[in-house]
């Protein structure tokens, strides 16, 4: 059920100079959240900022088996962001969700590969622990600029999770963009004439990344589902601003509004401009 | 005292209360039924259609300014068709008012567009756009000229028993002579004030942040505009008003009213809260409680402009 909280600020870690993870006793919204939706935050009582901004839902905290609030992973970039690495302890967010189409998982017997870039890796650790809850054999390909900012590598190889990383400097895993490390293991599969189901490919990142991983996937006849990210005005399909151009099942193209269409897009029915 | 009432006349229809969700703020409406029982407005103005789909121009399509948004969307919309097909029967299952925003590139498409309609069940109003600034191929130029305002609204009025409401530009010299000019042609009501023409630019790359690089200003910013405008077609003309314009709480609801709306639209204010319209309905309770007002159509015009020099001189 949509709900809009005032959430306590639970404590704000800043990860870098720009990084933070934010902790919200937003317990509705967590308890009902799935891996890929996400939030619409008004991090101001003021008009300035006017408009709620999105987040994927980064973690759902619990302790003793109750579901106490959620966490949002944010890059300082403009008014919201700045808000969100600002706030201390006490102070109170407007969380408006959960919000949009979730991932689709993958039935047993299916590898998931999760890529991220940078920011990108906001979905994937409630996605990573849904899949390893279903016993999913699951990767995470995170690339970044540069090492200092691949986080929270612990929490996911904790969970069994394999990681594949890539920076753009060569401070940390492969000095290239993530695609490369995931064409070469897409590739390497080859030989092995395993059926176009034996993964799944999801991502999260800047639209060239995922322009990058659609195209990795296709040419090597796999399933993607990318999570986009628009500017959006309202999360719920009012507005029309957060469009993004679809293939429809006759192949003809249109704008789609990425906040109830999505966020989650199949990598075959998205169009690149 | 019993319960206020809430309730106001727009030509033949009675509205329950003055709250309408705004054309181009809310879908068709049904995208907000799961935050908002859709029968506890007064109305539910539904996205502007054309006689057939449209897809608006590309991204960027929203920028935001200083209590404010600048939006170039291009009416991106599925059209008359298949709303009476697709949205109209969820609408009427949620007893929605459904007040239809229509645009036309020609005036026979607003004629066609107004029969269909009329003959479709469960729509309460027509609201002419004559006013979007974002499009090129017409409406504006209705909304832009006093001819062309008389002529498409005289020409909608001939075939549809349904109130009609041109919706008027904010971008003109004198929009109180647009609301006569409606007047004239039989409209039931007229609702203002659209967007703002208005534009953004990006100074480091020096490209406008709209892909249309003009739009429509909305939001907070635009209200004290939107309620003098109010003010000024409420004096030329004797059809109700309905007010629009930066609302974000009751207090801007009973300003417009006070200005002369016998109803408001609620559009920005949307996107931020879209729990919003509950908390506006109190606080117009409440007001009406704390000023001993029966009925939220008295307050209409109520506006007091009468001099308060000589309170200043015994003070």
């Amino acid at each position: 059920m949509l709900v809009d909280v005032e959430a306590r600020v639970l404590r704000n870690t800043r990860l870098s100079s720009d990084y933070n993870v934010i902790a919200l006793a937003a317990p509705d919204i967590a308890a009902a959240v799935q891996p890929g939706q996400f939030v619409m935050v008004k991090s101001g009582r003021s008009g300035d900022p006017l408009l709620r901004r999105p987040f994927s839902v980064f973690e759902v905290l619990r302790s003793n088996d109750r579901v106490e609030g959620l966490t949002l992973l944010s890059k300082r970039v403009g008014a919201t962001t700045s808000i969100l690495y600002e706030a201390v302890e006490g102070d109170t967010i407007s969380c408006l969700g959960p919000l949009g189409r979730p991932f689709e998982p993958v039935d047993a017997g299916t590898e998931a590969w999760m890529v991220a870039g940078g920011v990108g890796l906001a979905p994937f650790a409630t996605l990573g622990e849904a899949l390893v809850t279903r016993r999913i054999q699951t990767t995470l390909f995170y690339g970044a600029r540069t090492g200092a900012e691949l986080f929270y590598l612990d929490w996911f190889t904790a969970r069994g999770i394999r990681l594949v990383l890539a920076t753009e400097d060569g401070s940390a895993g492969v000095r290239a963009r993530i695609t490369v490390p995931l064409e070469r293991e897409l590739g390497s599969r080859l030989p092995d004439p395993g059926s176009r189901s034996d993964v799944m490919i999801y991502a999260c990142g800047p639209e060239p990344m995922l322009e990058a991983v659609a195209n990795v996937a296709a040419k090597y006849k796999r399933s993607s589902q990318l999570s986009v990210e628009r500017t959006m005005g309202c999360g719920m399909g009012g507005c029309y601003s957060c469009v993004i151009p679809v293939r429809d099942a006759q192949s003809v193209r249109h704008y789609v509004r990425s906040c109830i269409a999505g966020p989650v897009f199949k990598g075959e029915d998205l169009v690149w401009d | 005292m019993g319960l206020a009432d809430l309730s106001v006349d727009i030509g033949s229809l009675r509205l329950q209360n003055p709250l309408i969700a705004a054309s181009g703020c809310f879908g068709y409406g049904v995208e907000y039924a799961e935050a908002v029982d859709l029968s506890t407005l007064g109305g539910v103005a539904v996205k502007g259609l054309f006689l057939k789909e449209r897809e608006g121009h590309p991204p960027e399509r929203i920028v935001e300014t200083p209590s404010g948004m600048l939006n170039a969307i291009g009416l991106q919309g599925i059209g008359v068709h298949r709303f009476i097909r697709e949205k109209l029967p969820e609408l009427r299952q949620l007893r929605a008012t459904v007040i239809v925003n229509i645009c036309g590139s020609t005036l026979d498409e607003y004629v066609e567009l107004a029969r269909i309609l009329s003959d479709a069940d469960g729509v309460a109003a027509l609201e002419l756009n004559i006013s979007c600034p974002n499009i090129k191929e017409g409406g504006i130029t209705f909304g832009c000229s006093l001819h062309g305002t008389f002529d498409v609204v005289n020409a909608v009025k001939k075939v549809t028993p349904l109130p009609v409401i041109p919706k008027l530009t904010p971008n003109v010299t004198d929009v109180a002579s647009f609301a006569r000019a409606s007047e004239d042609a039989g409209a039931d009501a007229v609702s203002l004030v659209n967007t703002f023409l208005a534009m953004a630019i990006d100074v480091e790359t020096r490209r406008p942040k709209l892909s249309n690089i003009v739009g429509g200003l909305s939001g907070p910013a635009i209200r004290p505009i939107a309620v003098r405008m109010v003010y000024e077609c409420r004096r030329a003309v004797k059809i109700p008003v309905i007010g629009m314009g930066g609302i974000a709480n009751a207090r801007d609801v009973l300003e417009f009213i006070i200005a002369g709306a016998t109803a408001v639209q609620v559009g920005t204010a949307n996107f931020v809260d879209p729990f919003i319209w509950a908390k506006l309905l109190d606080g117009i309770t409440d007001y009406m409680r704390r000023h001993n007002l029966a009925r939220i159509s008295d307050l209409t015009g109520t506006i007091d402009t009468t001099s308060r020099e000589k309170q200043w001189i015994s003070s």
